[in-house]
């Protein structure tokens, strides 16, 4: 396999293991919590360092996850004093943790090759040079093997404990209620993301987790209701935006992981923009329409109303309808030439009279507003 | 003893210090106001999303003065925080997956435009890569100065707006329903926010400070009630550990300032939730050993059954 065939199966399968796991952080709102583990698994992994000595040690994997799974329960220990906010517990517990890594390198691990830069910022370009051999044979990338068992775990687990899963994401009282237990999906979902962060963190930087496990899953999130369609959806957003970040890293000659995460904010703004039920300019039309009807249905009760004064039955002066609804005129006129082309209302001498159709459709609106 | 005096005589360190300090104190101050709004974690966010306009301001403008790195930074500080409320507003997405997603993409592109820039001949971008980690000692005299001028005008615009930002950190509905302009004043806060932490940007970097603008405040909450004690409490816990996260790096060989100062923040923290009265985590278990001696030690007190 040439490398870049290679970086490009490591991206792919980094970014669907973690947009598998995200979609349940999003779900659950704790999106930033993934941002507090990427930070504090390197204390772990210094630690871990200062036991073994050995960088390629699997007791590193060990102490990360571990060290993920105590930021959590940290993070909630301090929230439950009830003395501070949730968001400023999780701003409060992992600076701390990161700045005690930090200070633990600096001090005692200068010598070695544990430097902050290439935990939190990563090099996806130098992975193909960690080789798999076994029995003297080259069998691919190592980060191919490590990233792909985790994506393994990832599915079995999902695949597994789904209906735990989405029990306890979206109603946590009847999962309790039910016998299931809540808090020991939390931490195994919390144990998931903190060993997907450690295997993604060596690829594309612990930064650069947060977007690659928050991004697809938030983009799925205004396609779809379903949880089935979003898990896959999530997927396929995530391994498209991997391909397509390395395609414009090697165009442009730029940082793999940090085009993307760039990619992933590009296609989020796409969906953002154009999304079929969701979206910007979708949602900006319906208020606009919303706003139009609205303005329809109090002309039409205005008119209704004065129908049984002195006035003739439905009739009234369109030059007062502004002033009378406390209305810009422009829109008065606007409102008044739509309801004339649907023929609710007939315009003669300047005098606005309801219709046979107007009457009836005032009256519906009436009943399904009010009855 | 003698070692002390001389380190505090000594020029490189009180310029550190006294911007450590000045950062410390206006971060202590805004940060009330983020806490009490419960966006903490905007302060992590917008340090992250300042990378590209860094990095951006560089490219086009060719210098490494820090203003222009920092109006750069401002830029796109503001940009981030812009997209986060429309996307807040116009989907259902919610803050924290808002916040997490565009920082994330934003510090990509910080990334991916530092590669490029590296890669320019003859750049010189050496030492762009400070405003990720941060490094205090590269303070300068003028950085002080332009440090004191922000800050100057960041309390001034805070005392003469004081009981509109109360009145709207509180009660945004009221403040709204009694005639103040609501979304200028957000404008201003968040604002406000992403100044003080572009310059802190330079001293802590990036990552730690969201803890320079949270942990002061929170220290403070925890021993008043009210808001004018818990702002100056605030600035004085983030001088204070300012003063001796530097202190402690410069008597420690090889302690890094930005980190030094949030584990100092920190400690404030530990002692202000432990031992703050009425709020404090030991005066609720004195009082509620009080309680349960009061009912067992005389019934009479308690109706029995």
């Amino acid at each position: 396999m040439s490398p870049q065939v290679e970086i490009l199966i490591i991206s792919v399968i980094v970014a669907v293991s973690c947009a598998l796991l995200g979609t349940f952080l999003v779900l659950r709102r704790m999106s930033m919590m993934s941002d507090s583990i990427t930070h504090t698994i390197l204390l772990g992994i210094v630690l871990a360092f200062f036991i073994t000595h050995d960088l390629s040690s699997p007791l590193l994997i060990i102490g990360a996850a571990l060290m993920g799974v105590v930021t959590v329960w940290l993070t909630e220990l301090v929230s439950q004093t009830r003395l501070l906010a949730e968001d400023a517990a999780i701003g409060l517990v992992f600076p701390l943790l990161f700045s005690i890594a930090i200070i633990l390198i600096t001090r005692f691990a200068g010598s070695v090759h544990l430097d902050t830069d290439s935990v939190l910022l990563g090099e996806l370009a130098f992975a193909p040079f960690d080789r798999m051999i076994i029995g003297g044979k080259d069998i691919g990338a190592k980060a191919i093997y490590t990233t792909g068992i985790l994506l393994l775990i990832n599915i079995v687990s999902i695949a597994v404990l789904f209906k735990e899963f989405k029990l306890a994401t979206f109603d946590s009282v009847l999962a309790v209620v039910l016998g299931f237990s809540p808090t020991f999906v939390h931490y195994w979902l919390m144990t998931l993301v903190s060993i997907t962060a450690v295997g993604a963190f060596e690829a594309v930087g612990s930064v650069l987790v947060v977007a690659f496990m928050i991004g697809p899953p938030v983009t799925a999130y205004l396609l779809t209701d379903n949880l089935k369609h979003m898990l896959i959806l999530s997927g396929v957003i995530g391994a498209i935006n991997g391909v397509l970040g390395y395609k414009i890293a090697t165009l442009f000659d730029v940082s793999i992981a940090g085009s993307m995460a760039v990619m992933t904010g590009i296609v989020f703004m796409l969906v953002f923009i154009f999304a079929p039920n969701r979206g910007l300019l979708r949602t900006i039309l319906l208020r606009r329409n919303q706003k139009l009807e609205f303005a329809k249905m109090i002309l039409l009760f205005h008119l209704y109303n004065h129908s049984d004064g002195e006035e003739e039955a439905g009739e009234y002066e369109v030059e007062a309808i502004p002033v009378q609804l406390n209305w810009d005129s422009k829109f008065t006129k606007k409102i008044i030439r739509m309801l004339e082309q649907e023929g609710q209302i007939r315009i003669a001498d300047g005098i606005a009279k309801l219709t046979e159709k107007g009457y009836k459709t005032s009256v519906q609106n009436y009943n399904t507003l009010f009855s | 003893m003698g070692n002390m005096i001389e380190l505090f005589s000594n020029y490189t360190f009180q310029i550190v210090a006294l911007g450590s300090a000045l950062l410390g104190l206006i971060s202590g101050v805004i940060g009330c106001f983020s806490v009490l709004r419960k966006q903490s974690l905007l302060g992590d966010g917008v340090s992250h999303s300042a990378l590209p306009g860094v990095v951006m301001a560089f490219i086009i403008l060719g210098s490494k003065k820090t203003e222009v790195l920092l109006l750069g930074a401002l830029v796109s500080g503001l940009l981030s925080t812009l997209l986060i409320v429309v996307i807040v507003r116009y989907t259902r997405v919610k803050f924290d997956s808002a916040l997490a997603l565009v920082m994330s993409a934003f510090f990509g592109l910080g990334l991916a435009l530092l590669t490029y820039v590296q890669k320019i001949p003859n750049s010189n971008q050496a030492g762009l890569n400070r405003f990720i980690f941060g490094q205090a000692s590269t303070l300068l005299q003028r950085d002080i100065a332009f440090m004191m001028v922000c800050g100057v005008t960041m309390l001034a615009i805070i005392l003469l707006l004081w009981k509109e930002f109360k009145l709207f950190t509180f009660d945004m509905e009221f403040a709204q329903i009694i005639g103040f302009p609501s979304k200028g004043l957000n404008l201003l806060l968040s604002f406000l926010t992403v100044l003080v932490i572009i310059l802190g940007l330079q001293t802590v970097g990036a990552i730690l400070m969201s803890a320079m603008l949270i942990s002061p405040a929170v220290a403070a909450r925890q021993w008043t009630n009210k808001l004018w004690v818990m702002v100056i409490l605030s600035a004085v816990f983030g001088a204070v550990s300012g003063v001796a996260g530097t202190f402690a790096s410069s008597m420690i060989p090889k302690l890094p300032t930005g980190p030094a100062i949030v584990v100092c923040a920190n400690l404030i923290v530990s002692i202000s939730l432990l031992f703050a009265p009425s709020r404090g985590l030991l005066f609720r278990v004195y009082q509620r050993k009080r309680i349960i001696n009061k009912i067992e030690g005389d019934g009479r007190d308690v109706p029995t059954s």
